[in-house]
């Protein structure tokens, strides 16, 4: 079966008053039908302008090149028209602050109508009608009474969940949700990674996860992306990932984390700093930071390889010699 | 036992909300962020608090070191510092300090580091000599893993994680015996948080200060306090040991929370239960009366509307303002 959506070599640069930033360097991912797909990565690791990137959402002075194939179209090259209906009905966009994506002065049943009446043509009563039991069905208690709120007088999740609702409203196939709970409370993430997980399991809907956390990545994913500089560092099935890290970066990360259910004497950090995305270093973007790095290979960028488990990663050192480090420390 | 450094007793802050559209002599609404807290600090001591937004635990730590007017007792050292004139209580506001949230908000722009870290010293102790004010600051520098020659940089010019060591450096140099960090780690990126706990348990060990860690992420709470307490609404809901916190919470509160916190482990997380908390806080202007949890409370019974619960002694140093701690929390199964 032909993947839902295919990226290929996907890479992006800003133009700045201080040089060309690279944010994307040559990024390729494939996401099958109803597949939840967790992208990972630190403040500047390219995560987010990825899926921007893909959607067409770029800033002004940033400018993608590469494919993004969906439906047999590569979505880069298509005219801004088309793009709004495949962006419309196909694949929708949920993000961090939900407040500043909601219009402060538009009623939420409006601004959820006007979505149906513009892409499906239904009249305004029609429209309303289908908004409510999209707010029931992502239990925003007592929609029919506080659809015609403005987004001000609801919750931060609940202003989440209206989101998710909005985002819904045309059926997408494809839900790309940015740092969906960063801005909300603990229990209130807990809501929000239900839901979602919910939507999953009755509409089959494929979803992108980008997330800086760790542990929402491991509830609800089933296969994880590992960005670093713009770059993969490391891909597989979420469960791979997390049990046998080959990539140094992917197990630094893991082992800076601190868990609630253990009791660590002190955690083990990755030392340094996250990289200056104008200045990156010629090989590995990780090589500055890397515990296992060697001095002849500071100028060799690492190729992605495909390992025979379907796992891809870039990076010179031997698997093994990861993994033994990996069996050590726990 | 030892005499506490921080003693608070039923500590209240109340703020003012205007009525909208009211005249200029309606009164004022009552928020009360903070409801009758009290707990007691040992030297040395890690005190985390828990909470999520609108629980007042920032508002507490304001009280405490006295940005925000207040109700209660809070004794520093046995000495009441409102009650001190305005010298005494300089002098004493020296041993406690205070990190913040956001690092680079936190540091003067137009300061170079040196200047920033000095600071404190220089107001307090104006007639230091500069060498010696220099080689403390090195000194520090050094300390909190900062290179001792940037010290005639400026705050834009760092990292977000090396900006919360300049913060860090600055609030050590007065030699506090209480630093109060207000979610000193959350700004941060993963790899970079970890290294500025890693800092913080040091210094914790190597100088024996007592610390109040405030964040709303419970695994780094767990990571770094001797106790915890959480807070929802402005009130107390549970005190306990970290580990039993953890590993033991009796508050329905702090059972949600606790099974809220997703863990870094695919295979753990997928099996585990994950019963979760419906609804929404209420308007802190209009709590509920008698448990402020009720309404969102599983088990709550005409008698949690009637009368706010005490704290209950439910284990070695734990308590728990809950009526019915003792029973099982009926929890809502999440999806499988």
């Amino acid at each position: 079966m032909a993947p839902l959506l295919e990226v290929e070599d996907l890479r992006v640069t800003f133009t700045t008053g201080d040089g060309a930033v690279n944010a994307v360097n040559g990024v390729s991912f494939a996401l099958r039908e109803g597949e939840t797909l967790a992208i990972v990565g630190e403040s500047g690791s390219g995560k987010s302008q990825t899926a921007y990137a893909a959607m067409g959402l770029l800033a002004r002075n940033g400018r993608a090149t590469g494919t993004v194939r969906y439906g047999g179209r590569n979505l880069l090259e298509l005219p801004q028209r088309e793009l709004n209906k495949v962006r419309s009905e196909e694949i929708a966009m949920i993000f961090q602050d939900p407040m500043t994506s909601l219009n402060p002065y538009i009623r939420v049943s409006d601004q959820m109508a006007e979505v149906l009446m513009l892409h499906k043509g239904q009249s305004k009563r029609q429209a309303v009608a289908e908004a409510a039991r999209m707010l029931d069905a992502v239990r925003i208690p007592d929609a029919r009474a506080r659809i015609g709120m403005y987004p001000h007088e609801f919750s931060g999740g609940m202003r989440q969940r209206i989101m998710i609702a909005m985002a819904l409203l045309c059926r997408p196939k494809l839900l790309i949700a940015d740092e969906p709970t960063t801005a909300l409370d603990v229990t209130v993430q807990a809501q929000i990674m239900k839901l979602l997980a919910d939507i999953k399991r009755d509409l089959g809907t494929a979803m992108i996860l980008i997330t800086h956390d760790l542990g929402v990545v491991a509830g609800s994913s089933d296969r994880t992306l590992v960005m670093y500089g713009g770059q993969i560092m490391e891909e597989g099935t979420t469960d791979a990932i997390f049990a046998t890290p080959t990539h140094p970066y992917t197990l630094g990360l893991l082992s800076a984390v601190p868990r609630i259910d253990r009791e660590d004497e002190e955690l083990l950090t990755i030392a340094g700093e996250p990289p200056d995305m104008s200045r990156l270093p010629p090989g590995c973007p990780f090589f500055p930071r890397c515990a296992f790095a060697r001095p002849e290979n500071a100028t060799l960028r690492p190729p992605l390889v495909t390992l025979p488990d379907g796992r891809r990663r870039a990076c010179h050192v031997p698997v093994e010699e990861i993994l033994a480090r990996h069996e050590a420390a726990q | 036992m030892t005499a506490p450094i921080l003693q608070v007793d039923d500590l209240r802050v109340t703020f003012d909300v205007p009525v909208r559209g009211g005249w200029p002599w309606t009164p004022a609404r009552k928020l009360q962020a903070v409801g009758g807290i009290s707990f007691d600090l040992q030297p040395g001591e890690v005190l985390g608090v828990v909470g999520e937004s609108g629980s007042g635990k920032s508002t507490l730590a304001r009280a405490i070191i006295g940005t925000v007017p207040s109700t209660g007792g809070i004794l520093f050292e046995g000495q009441d510092l409102s009650a001190l004139g305005a010298d005494a209580r300089r002098s004493r506001r020296r041993d406690i300090q205070m990190i913040f949230q956001d690092p680079l908000a936190a540091l003067n722009p137009r300061m170079t580091v040196g200047d920033i870290i000095a600071e404190p010293l220089t107001t307090h102790f104006p007639k230091t000599p500069r060498a010696e004010v220099r080689q403390r600051v090195q000194a520090l520098m050094e300390r909190v893993g900062l290179l001792p020659n940037l010290v005639n940089r400026y705050p834009h010019e760092f990292s977000g994680g090396q900006c919360q060591r300049i913060g860090i450096a600055r609030a050590l140099i007065l030699n506090p015996k209480l630093l109060i960090c207000d979610e000193p780690v959350s700004a941060l990126d993963v790899s970079v948080q970890a290294q500025v706990v890693n800092l913080l348990r040091e210094l914790r060990r190597d100088l024996g200060i007592a610390m109040i860690f405030i964040a709303h992420d419970l695994s780094v709470v767990r990571h770094i306090s001797d106790r915890v307490m959480v807070m929802y609404l402005g009130r107390l809901m549970e005190t306990a040991p970290a580990r039993a916190i953890v590993e033991r919470p009796r508050h329905p509160y702090t059972q949600f929370l606790i099974s809220s916190v997703p863990i870094p482990d695919p295979a753990l997380e997928k099996a585990r239960p994950r019963p979760v908390l419906e609804g929404d806080l209420p308007s802190p202007l209009s709590p509920p009366s008698g448990c402020v949890f009720r309404t969102r409370c599983p088990k709550a019974k005409p008698r949690c509307a009637a009368e706010p619960p005490p704290p209950y002694e439910v284990g070695p140093g734990q308590r728990a303002t809950c009526h019915y701690w003792d029973e099982p929390t009926p929890m809502v199964q999440a999806a499988e």
